[in-house]
Parts: C-alpha cells; sequence; structure tokens
C-alpha cells in the first residue's frame, strides 16, 4: 500500500518541474521569434546584413527554437494529454493567432507563385546550400523545397514525439521524412548536381500531372539519355502498375501516408491542424463533386497533350497547351499551394488531398473497389465518443460507421491510422484481409442502414 | 407499433436514442424524445473530452439533425414534471402536455450522494450530465486542489479532466486498492500504479467524512475518515450513481431503487416501459445486476425493447457481457466473468508485462477447463472472437488454439500471445495442443463472425 500511497508533497516536485518547462517553452518561442526576425531581414534586407548570415541563421535558430519548443510541449506530456486544449488554443482552434498563420503561409505562396521577384533576400540566402548540393544559383523553387523539407523534418519530431507509443506512426512518419528528404530534396539536387534532368522518383501522373505529358517525356528522353528513359519508365510503372498492385494489398495508405510530400507535409507540419477538417454531409458532397472532375480534368489534358502531340499541332493547335496551362495555375498553384497549404490553420491539414488531389481521386476508387485494406471496428465497443471523426484529417465521419460495428471502407481513407490511435477504447484497427466479406460488420450490434452521402 | 400510435421517450441517452432509432426502422409511429438535460442525444462518455478540449460539445453529438428530420424523431427540450398514467398523458414544465399511446422511461442516473453533514456547499458536485460538465467549469475556475470521492470510472474521468487543467487531484478511495471491488488485485494494483505516475495523489482506505465549508458557503476542506483535514476548493462526488426516479415517486408505478421491470422492460402499468440505467429487473440474470448502469447495457436495453415494440417480442438477455475503459494512458477491457476474487473452484492465466503497465488474464472454470473471462490492460483483443469463446463456452485449451487471432493491437505492436502461452503450459504442462489455425481471417469466415445484413436487427445472444 505504501507504495501506491503518493503524499502531497508531490506536488512541490510537480510544479517545480512545470516552472522549469514553461520556462523552456518560453526560451523555445524566443528562439522562433528570433529566427523570424533573422528570416524578415533577410527578406527585407538592411543594409550591412548579409542575407546568408541573417537568412541561414533564422533558418537556424527557428528549428532550434522549434525543436526546444516541441520537446517541452510534447515529450514532457503523456500520450493521452497530447490532445488536451486542442479545441481551446488560438493557434489550433480557428483563433487570431490561427488567422495570422494562415495569411503568412497564404502569402508566401503567394509570393512564391506570382511574385517570386520578392522573395530575392531569402533565395540568397539558401543559395551557398544550392551550391553545395547542386552546383547552380538558387531559385525561388529550392527555397520552397528547403523550407518545405525542413518544416516536414521539424514537425515530423514534433509527430514523433506526440505518437511515440505507437510503432505505426513512429515507422509511417519516419517513412514520409525519408521520402521528402531523400527522394523529394536531396536526389534531385544530386541529379542536378550530376548535369542530370531534375526528378522527383516518389511522385508520378496524376499527381505530378506533367510527367506524362509530351514536352517532359521529350525533355527527360533528349536530355537524360538512358537514365531520362529510365524516368519515363519509373513514372509510367509508378503509375500504371505499382499504384493498383501496392494499393490492392495495403489500401491507398501506402502513397498517401508513406511516401507523398504533400501527404508529409500534411502529417507532419499539418498534424496539429487535423480536427479542423469538416465533418458535414455537404462537405462530403463537395469532395465528390470536386475531386473526381479534377482526375477528369487531367486525364483529358494529357491525353489532349498527347493528340497534339502525334498530329504535330495541326490538329487542335494551341487548345491542348492552353488546358494544360489553366490546368497548372488552378489545380497546380492555387489549389495545391495556396488553398492546400496556406489554409492549413482554417480547413485542416488535407484541403488539397480531399477535394483537389487526382492521384487521391485514382486511388480512392482503386481502395474503395479493388484493395484488402479496411478499418476494422471491435465488436460493440464503440461508446460514439467521436474522437475519430474529430481527428479524421479526412472528414470522414468514422464514428458513423463505428458506432454501427461496421468496417470503414472509403475512397477518401489515407490510411493514416490516427482515428485509432485517439479512440479511447481501442475500436479500430486499419488491416488488410480477405476482400470476401469485406464490408461485412460485427454481429454484435443492430444497425441503422441510412445513406450517409444523402 | 402502428404509424398512428405515438411512442414517447423520457430521456435521449443511449437508451433511449437506441430504441427510437430501432423503432423507427421497423414502424412509421410518432416517436417524440424529451430531455430536459440537453436539446438532442450525445455521447455520455465523451463528456470529458469537451473539457479536456479535445472536441467541442457538437462533436459529441453522434446524429446530425438531417438525422433526425429525415427518420422524422422528434425531439423536445423540456422536463417532465408529472405522468398521469391513467390519462396517458404527460405534463411538462413549459406548461404544455403531450399524450402518449406507448410511454417509455429512460430517465438514466444521478450521482449518488450520502448525507455526508457539509455537502451542499458550493463547489461539491457529481458528474453525470451535461449541466454537471457546465458546473464544473464553473467551480474549478482558477482553483488548484480538487478532491475526488469514490473510486470508480467517474471518478478517474474526473481526476483525469482536472489534472489536464493543471489542477493537482486527490482520489479518496475506500478500498484497498483502486478498482478492488471489480478487479482481481494484481489488475487493481497496475492501474493504481499507473494513475499515482499520472500525478493523482490516491488516498486509500480513506472516506469522505464531512465537507467543510467556508463562510460565504463555498467548500474550502474535506474531513476524512481519518479525522484528517484536506484544502480543497473541489470535491467531486464519484461514489456511484442512482436511478433518476425521483418524479415517479408518488404514482402508481412500481419502484424500488429504480423502476421495476420484467425481462420484457414491461412495469406494472401497461404500455408503460423502462430500460436503461433506471430500470431494476424483478429477476436479474445469473451473474448480471439488478440495475444495469453501463452505457453498452443501456443501448442493449434499447435494441432489445425495440423489437419488442415491433412485434417480435422477446425477453431480454445480456449474453456474454463486456466492457472497456480508459484510465489516462490505459485501456482497459474486460469480456465475460471475471470476479474481484475467487474460490479454488476456479482458476487464471495471467500475464503481466515486466515493465510496462500490461496484462492479460484469462479466467475459467477449474473442473470443465471452460473459459469464464477475460481482463485485458493495455493490450486490445477482438470481441468479436471473445464473445465466440464465451458464448460456445470454449475450454482454455480451445482459446489457446485459437488465441493468436484475437490480438487487436495497432499494426507493428508487439504481441504477447507467446508469453501467455508460457503461462498456460505451466498451468498444463501435461496438456498437449493440437495445431490450429489461428488466423483470424479464417476464423472469422469458418465461423461466420460477422452480420450478413447491413440492416437486420440482431438479437443480443
Amino acid at each position: 500500500m505504501s507504495t501506491t500511497r503518493t503524499s502531497t508533497s508531490v506536488y512541490t516536485a510537480i510544479n517545480s518541474a512545470k516552472t522549469t518547462r514553461a520556462l523552456l517553452k518560453a526560451a523555445g518561442l524566443l528562439f522562433i521569434g528570433l529566427g523570424v526576425l533573422g528570416l524578415l531581414i533577410a527578406a527585407f534586407g538592411i543594409v550591412g546584413i548579409s542575407p546568408v548570415v541573417s537568412g541561414l541563421g533564422g533558418v537556424l535558430i527557428l528549428t532550434l527554437g522549434g525543436l526546444l519548443y516541441i520537446w517541452q510541449v510534447r515529450k514532457q506530456v503523456p500520450v493521452a494529454e497530447q490532445n488536451n486544449g486542442a479545441w481551446q488554443n488560438s493557434m489550433t482552434a480557428r483563433g487570431a493567432v490561427a488567422w495570422i498563420f494562415g495569411l503568412v503561409l497564404t502569402g508566401f505562396y503567394v509570393l512564391l507563385y506570382w511574385y517570386p521577384a520578392s522573395l530575392q533576400g531569402l533565395i540568397q540566402a539558401v543559395a551557398p546550400l544550392s551550391q553545395w548540393l547542386r552546383n547552380r544559383p538558387a531559385d525561388q523553387w529550392f527555397l520552397y523545397g528547403t523550407f518545405y523539407t525542413l518544416a516536414v523534418l521539424v514537425m515530423g519530431v514534433h509527430a514523433l514525439l506526440k505518437y511515440r507509443n505507437s510503432p505505426y506512426h513512429l515507422i509511417r512518419t519516419c517513412s514520409v521524412i525519408f521520402f521528402q528528404l531523400g527522394f523529394a530534396f536531396l536526389l534531385p539536387a544530386f541529379l542536378l548536381l550530376l548535369n542530370q534532368p531534375e526528378f522527383y522518383f516518389s511522385y508520378f501522373w496524376p499527381l505530378k500531372y506533367d510527367y506524362l505529358f509530351p514536352a517532359t517525356v521529350a525533355y527527360l528522353v533528349e536530355n537524360g539519355a538512358a537514365l531520362g528513359v529510365f524516368m519515363v519508365f519509373w513514372g509510367a510503372v509508378l503509375s500504371f502498375i505499382a499504384t493498383p498492385v501496392l494499393t490492392y494489398f495495403y489500401g491507398k495508405r501506402w502513397y498517401c501516408s508513406w511516401v507523398c510530400g504533400c501527404g508529409g507535409l500534411a502529417e507532419t507540419a499539418g498534424d496539429p491542424y487535423r480536427h479542423l477538417s469538416d465533418k458535414s454531409r455537404r462537405a462530403w458532397q463537395w469532395e465528390v463533386a470536386i475531386i473526381y472532375p479534377v482526375l477528369g480534368f487531367v486525364m483529358v489534358t494529357t491525353l489532349l497533350l498527347w493528340v497534339n502531340s502525334w498530329s504535330e499541332g495541326r490538329l487542335l493547335g494551341d487548345f491542348s497547351h492552353g488546358f494544360a496551362s489553366s490546368y497548372g495555375f488552378f489545380i497546380g498553384a492555387i489549389f495545391s499551394g495556396v488553398i492546400g497549404v496556406g489554409f492549413y490553420p482554417i480547413m485542416g491539414n488535407r484541403v488539397w488531398c480531399r477535394f483537389g488531389c487526382p492521384l487521391a481521386a485514382y486511388l480512392g476508387l482503386l481502395q474503395k473497389h479493388f484493395s484488402r485494406f479496411r478499418i476494422t471496428t471491435n465488436g460493440g465497443l464503440c461508446i460514439s465518443c467521436g474522437n475519430c471523426s474529430t481527428y479524421c484529417e479526412m472528414g470522414i465521419d468514422v464514428r458513423h460507421y463505428a458506432q454501427q460495428g461496421q468496417p470503414i471502407i472509403r475512397a477518401a481513407c489515407v490510411g493514416c491510422g490516427i482515428c485509432a490511435h485517439v479512440c479511447p477504447r481501442g475500436v479500430l484497427k486499419l488491416e488488410n484481409g480477405p476482400r470476401g466479406e469485406r464490408y461485412a460488420g460485427t454481429p454484435l450490434i443492430a444497425r441503422d442502414d441510412i445513406k450517409l452521402l444523402g | 407499433m402502428q404509424a398512428n400510435q405515438h411512442l414517447v421517450i423520457i430521456g435521449n441517452g443511449i437508451a433511449g436514442f437506441t430504441l427510437a432509432q430501432q423503432v423507427r426502422r421497423q414502424s412509421n409511429c410518432r416517436i417524440t424524445l424529451i430531455s430536459a438535460e440537453s436539446a438532442t442525444h450525445f455521447s455520455r462518455p465523451a463528456l470529458m473530452y469537451v473539457y479536456m478540449g479535445h472536441m467541442r460539445y457538437q462533436d459529441i453529438v453522434p446524429y446530425p439533425d438531417w438525422y433526425w428530420q429525415e427518420n422524422n424523431l422528434v425531439s423536445m427540450h423540456d422536463r417532465v414534471e408529472e405522468v398521469d398514467f391513467a390519462a396517458k398523458q404527460l405534463q411538462l414544465q413549459s406548461g404544455s402536455s403531450t399524450a402518449y399511446d406507448t410511454l417509455v422511461l429512460a430517465t438514466g442516473s444521478c450521482p449518488a450522494f450520502y448525507n455526508w453533514p457539509g455537502q451542499e456547499a458550493a463547489g461539491v458536485q457529481g458528474f453525470v450530465s451535461l449541466q454537471d460538465l457546465e458546473l464544473l467549469e464553473k467551480n474549478a475556475k482558477g482553483i488548484n486542489h480538487a478532491i475526488v470521492v469514490g473510486g470508480g470510472l467517474i471518478g478517474v474521468e474526473l481526476a483525469e479532466m482536472l489534472h489536464s487543467r493543471g489542477i493537482a487531484v486527490s482520489m479518496l478511495v475506500r478500498e484497498e486498492l483502486y478498482g478492488q471491488n471489480v478487479l482481481p488485485r494484481q489488475e487493481a494494483q497496475l492501474i493504481c500504479d499507473h494513475i499515482c505516475t499520472q500525478g493523482i495523489a490516491l488516498r486509500l482506505q480513506e472516506e469522505l467524512a464531512a465537507v467543510l465549508p467556508d463562510a460565504t458557503g463555498r467548500v474550502r476542506a474535506v474531513r476524512t475518515t481519518r479525522g484528517e483535514d484536506i484544502a480543497c476548493q473541489l470535491v467531486g462526488i464519484a461514489t456511484g450513481v442512482r436511478p433518476n426516479v425521483e418524479f415517479l415517486r408518488q404514482t402508481a408505478l412500481e419502484l424500488d431503487r429504480g423502476i421495476l421491470v420484467n425481462a420484457f422492460f414491461e412495469t406494472n402499468i401497461p404500455d408503460v416501459y423502462a430500460i436503461g440505467d433506471c430500470a431494476q429487473f424483478r429477476k436479474p440474470g445469473p451473474l448480471s445486476p439488478a440495475i444495469e448502469q453501463l452505457w453498452y447495457t443501456g443501448r442493449m436495453h434499447g435494441q432489445a425493447l425495440a423489437a419488442t415494440l415491433t412485434g417480435n417480442r422477446r425477453a431480454y438477455a445480456r449474453g456474454p457481457s463486456f466492457n472497456s475503459a480508459k484510465f489516462f494512458d490505459l485501456e482497459y477491457q474486460t469480456y465475460g466473468y471475471v470476479p474481484a476474487t475467487w474460490s479454488d473452484a476456479y482458476d487464471s492465466i495471467y500475464w503481466q508485462h515486466q515493465n510496462q503497465h500490461k496484462a492479460i488474464r484469462l479466467f475459467y472454470d477449474r473442473a470443465s477447463s471452460t473459459l469464464l473471462g477475460l481482463n485485458l490492460i493495455g493490450v486490445r483483443y477482438r470481441h468479436d472472437l471473445c464473445h465466440h469463446w464465451l458464448e460456445k463456452q470454449y475450454t482454455i485449451h480451445q482459446v489457446m488454439q485459437e488465441l493468436a487471432a484475437a490480438n487487436f493491437d495497432p499494426e507493428f505492436s508487439k504481441t504477447y500471445e507467446q508469453e501467455l502461452m508460457q503461462q498456460y503450459r505451466e498451468h498444463f504442462p501435461q496438456h498437449q495442443l493440437h495445431r490450429k489455425s489461428s488466423n483470424w481471417w479464417q476464423l472469422r469466415k469458418h465461423f461466420a463472425l460477422f452480420s450478413k445484413a447491413a440492416s437486420c436487427l440482431q438479437n443480443n445472444r
């Protein structure tokens, strides 16, 4: 008994630990502030201060401050308490801080896509890194890639600590970090260093829509010789063979929450905003009404470009290029960038993946109709609490299925596994099993056959 | 239920709501749910997550407004003041009245207070209803120390909630260990250890003697049965719940602690039924209490009565029981019957992790080796398969052959069935296990552990 009985003196210990934690947290925030200041100085330029010193220095201090802060708010807090206050904190509950952050992010994307000259200071700041990695000057896309990868790395640590008791999340998070850092940042830079075409082996059509456009194919084959031919081959294999096969065995998650860079950013930097996704029936109707037409759009665009290429422009003239450039503008830039990431703090972290990504649409169709993947509901154990639905970044009303004892088989599900993680009764399990009786639920709950989509 | 009849359900908790939902599947009758607590059905076990900021109130509402409209379920946010059983009429607080053809009482529970001196002081409260949550927001504002009285599930929920706001919490628990009245000693010890490592001060074998208010009538301290005074600004009463039936006391309805019902949930008055926490069985089933106060049993009551009301009259049979809970980081599942203590007629195979808070217990009858129940702490098992074992009265030997299929932990988790098997071999060194497939998907198919029709109304057995 003496072992379990704690005296009140414990509280002094807890309180002093709390004070230390608060101090370290404040120090972390201070460093973050200094880092941002450094970046601002680099961006706007102050005579006498080199943008490299202030910019790269700012990035370094920002990273250190971020890690210090993350350690305090995640590692020092038990696993079950990681979502405490998610709906009470201004930063994660669409408060003033979230709006400011959203505006800054959106603003950055607008400058990046349409006013890159305004980012000269920051581009100069990462120039030495670009020289070292790629042996060429930096441009806005290198700046973007650097920031993006850094966000995945630092917030990857955040995710690793937040979900530290779950092997699934540890492995999955390491996987997205690996693919972003290795396949989407270092390898393309290395290819440029060797004077080869820049190529992202972890992206493919229809997400990386131009990888099957005739112009890209011609460019790769002409400039990359054998390697270029391999790149075209690799892209085609991923799109048409690997995708159906891997999705059959593991569901869409093998790509969306293990490999993809957009998914990687969403699962790391976007993780604190996952509960902001809209779970209403209306949102699902919008999702279906947008994402499949986008897939159709990119398919038609690709087809038209090839028809045009084969007919050497006689058949369609400039028409197909107009199609391609409007796809690039509306879907590639505005949707995936400005809205997809800029609106993280307001609409959640998977807006692009849920409403816009043509590859997600393609993977989703395969997952729904041609896959062994499902999320099983454990018998009659669901208590309808709603944590699963709330923390579903894809806005799936997971509870709707769980409380009726049904497996969750939805085209949208990216298999992040957070629903199973936040469930307080261990009711959900991501698994791959035989397709026979895949939709059948538990015999232990009476069901209600309502149509959620309306 | 005929289309022109009016089914009125008092209470929109899980029992009342499930009943309405399941009756609607079979009948076009008028259905009205009346609740003084909330305008719509919400998940009671989720209230704690609203306080802790994991969710907002609207997130713990499982069925949105369109569901009510499309299913023509009418919800009235009003209090029933009086039931006129002779005239089949309800008198509501708003002044209006409602007639019914069939009345179902699903009024749930309220916290049980035991007439402690000073219990009326401000800052002393239970935690059952939405109003209790609102009160807690008020009572816990700016305080630094709270006392939770009682060692049940609500007690630990309250402790976790208050702890999440940085409030120091001491729990007064009557028993030698938290949960000892329902859990075997080892499990209870494990959970105690876990609660302590979260920073909760567990004061075991200590009960509330009196609440000591200050001059303004607010609690300033509690006095325990050991005669010690502990300063605090809030007292959470979690010493159990009792049926919420006071408004029915002076009527023709037969009451004991709860509303007395038979196995069809029929009260002594025709066309009046009671389900959920407020119902008390005249003849409880074997190993079942007379009043079933679990969220899950509320749902089962609703399902069973819905069948009876829609022409498929059948007695309620709970079947192998189950329950689940979470103590801070620690998940707990129990299937079947595992008592806190037992005689030589029973035995169990018990495995516990060396340094993590994980344990598995298989409880069985010594003479027949029949499995009677399972306790799982920090490990998840498949409900469908455990239910199948218990229902088919598997022996412990048969269970061990299928054990590997039962695990429901997330992918890549370490499994402990091998270690449990080691324990089994120590219990039964002579027993040879025949090799048998223990693949879940094959067992699921073989025993048909799924419901074919998405909408068939299953019986509870």
